[in-house]
């Protein structure tokens, strides 16, 4: 509640609208109240010819209906020294009773009827209201365009997108994402890189608006950004480098499914807002804050699809697995995010595979590929198994850390065949190693989701970037309110 | 007219997606006319091979009578450390930065 409050009128408080059955039905009873001797006021939403059996306040900016958080007419509340006592809404004879202490008040009446929707929450009016009741928190700048201009060209003219349209962040549209979360718009999140600028709130929601985001998915763009915004991520490194990678989001917990993430057909694609403008979102903050923009700091070679969003979540409920989360250390049941520096997702087929053990050597034989057959331990990679191919392991019971290890030990590779020149490849690992085993991921290298639609024998793997301290490691973050 | 009001009346107001910080510009300083006598910084970016090329732009330097500091990224993926930065620039006149692959 702000300054703008009117205050509560002592006594009884009625508010209606013309626009609605159950207050034409009561409006015989409001003239019996005032007559009663009881001290009433009734505002009035939407005619301020309405009611005609007594007079009435006309609620025209809807103020005194907004800030007295009236979400349905009739509304009938009892007020003594400006304190709200009591509340009914909608028709219900014994609280109307009750409240106006009339106890033979509607006999004539049923005993319930439902009221209508206040006009204050009218999803047509409500964020107008917002900008116009809230003591707006806003320190960015305000970008008034012209009426000739095209907003969308305007705001790719000033470099704004990530080459999609995006949505104008209006104080209308900022201030409804910001119900999404409950930290302050001021609060800073963290330093986005490259530029190392302070990340507040606003300027997540804002960037959130732009990508079409919705007020839930806000405190998963805020975790996730927590995240890659760490020098353990390394953000500024992801971007400046030539490979192609960006931040791969994998999202965990009930609340993917409560904001309608996609874990299953499609799970990498096109289709879901909420997958799609969560990673989008993120990335056009860092662009547009962070100033990480290609051709500046991002120095990609060939870059890839999913730098403009890759976010997915896991299929928890499906998995034979624990989760990704839960490997990572985040209590079952929390709302987590992690974040990896990836590439795009490349298919494993094995439509033939009938066991856990013969799936094993196909998964193996594919990961093996990761940037280069003869580089090892040095790229993570995420593998992401399909319902088809997980019942294979479920069925023989095989765990999160039985597939991770057999992955691992099946991977290694002689020494010989991995050094620069042998088998007619100049890449490969430094001579001095010819005589070592090597596997093609270090502990911890292979981050098992479990993801997909319920048909197709096939698996993903995501390859990654240069490890540990000299490039990125994952991230994990509890996703906040 | 009519146009002209049109063009200057106001649209869509929206807030500004950037960090609205406007970067300091620097002139650049003059070109030396000459090392000899100078300290040239070779900052090595931790790429594999970069090394090699500045073994050999340390040997033409040197032919020309500048004095070389040899500086080396901890990773070529971060940024170089603010301590590392503050040393060259308070022991060099010049600094060559090598991108090598």
């Amino acid at each position: 509640m702000t300054s703008h409050a009117p205050k509560l009128p002592d006594g009884l408080v009625v508010v209606v609208k013309r626009d609605c059955a159950t207050c034409q039905m009561v409006e015989p009873l409001l003239a019996l109240v005032a007559a009663s001797g009881a001290n009433l006021t009734v505002y009035t939403q939407d005619d301020p010819t309405f009611p005609e059996s007594v007079s009435a306040i006309y609620d025209s900016n809807l103020a005194f209906s907004w800030h007295h958080s009236i979400d349905t007419v009739p509304t009938l509340i009892t007020v003594v020294n400006g304190k709200e006592t009591d509340r009914t809404f909608g028709w219900s004879r014994t609280d109307w009773q009750r409240l106006t202490g009339l106890d033979d008040l509607g006999e004539d009446l049923p005993v319930m009827r439902p009221g209508c929707g206040s006009m204050s929450v009218d999803p047509d009016l409500v964020d107008a209201l917002r900008v116009a009741f809230t003591d707006t928190p806003f320190t960015s700048r305000h970008v008034e365009f012209s009426t000739n201009e095209d907003e969308f060209e305007a705001m790719y003219a000033r470099g704004w997108t990530d080459g999609l349209p995006v949505v104008p962040p209006t104080p209308e549209r900022v201030l409804r994402m910001l119900t999404g979360t409950t930290r302050a718009p001021q609060d800073v999140v963290a330093i986005a890189p490259p530029n190392l600028v302070e990340l507040t709130v606003e300027k997540i929601a804002i960037n959130a608006v732009m990508a079409g985001c919705l007020p839930e998915y806000l405190p998963w763009v805020i975790a996730a950004l927590e995240a890659v915004c760490t020098d353990t991520f390394n953000m500024h490194g992801v971007l400046a480098t030539t490979m192609p990678v960006g931040p791969v989001i994998i999202c965990n917990g009930p609340a993917t499914r409560a904001i309608g993430m996609n874990s299953g057909m499609n799970a990498f694609g096109q289709g879901n807002r909420a997958n799609n403008t969560i990673g989008r979102a993120v990335q056009l903050t860092i662009r547009n804050v962070g100033g990480g923009r290609p051709g500046e700091v991002d120095r990609a070679t060939h870059g890839n699809p999913g730098k403009i969003s890759f976010c997915f979540a896991e299929d928890e409920i499906g998995s034979p697995f624990t989760s990704l989360a839960t490997e990572r250390g985040v209590t079952p049941g929390q709302n987590a995010v992690t974040v990896f520096a990836g590439e795009g997702p490349r298919c494993v087929v094995d439509q033939l595979a009938r066991t856990a053990d013969e799936l094993t050597n196909s998964l193996v034989a594919c990961l093996q590929t990761v940037h280069h057959p003869k580089l090892v331990i040095g790229f993570d990679a995420i593998l992401t198994i399909s319902p088809d191919h997980g019942r294979l392991f479920a069925e023989e019971g095989w765990t999160r850390e039985h597939l991770i290890a057999q992955l691992i030990e099946r991977s290694r590779t002689p020494g010989d065949q991995l050094v620069r020149g042998a088998r007619g490849m100049a890449e490969g690992i430094p001579p001095h190693l010819h005589d070592a085993t090597l596997p093609k991921f270090r502990p911890g290298g292979i981050l098992l989701t479990f993801a997909g639609g319920g048909a197709g024998l096939f698996s993903s793997i995501i390859a990654g970037w240069a490890n540990s301290a000299i490039g990125s490691d994952p991230v994990t973050r509890i996703v906040g309110s | 007219m009519t146009y002209l009001l049109a063009m200057t009346s106001a649209g869509l107001t929206i807030l500004d997606p950037t960090n609205e910080s406007i970067p300091a510009t620097r002139q650049l300083l003059s070109r030396p006319v000459s090392v000899s006598g100078l300290t040239v910084g070779l900052l090595d970016i931790s790429k594999p091979r970069g090394n090699v090329f500045l073994d050999r732009v340390e040997e033409l330097l040197i032919s020309r009578g500048a004095k070389v500091l040899r500086f080396s990224k901890p990773t070529f993926t971060k940024p170089a450390p603010v301590d590392m930065r503050h040393e060259i620039a308070m022991q060099c006149n010049l600094v060559i930065e090598a991108l090598a692959d």
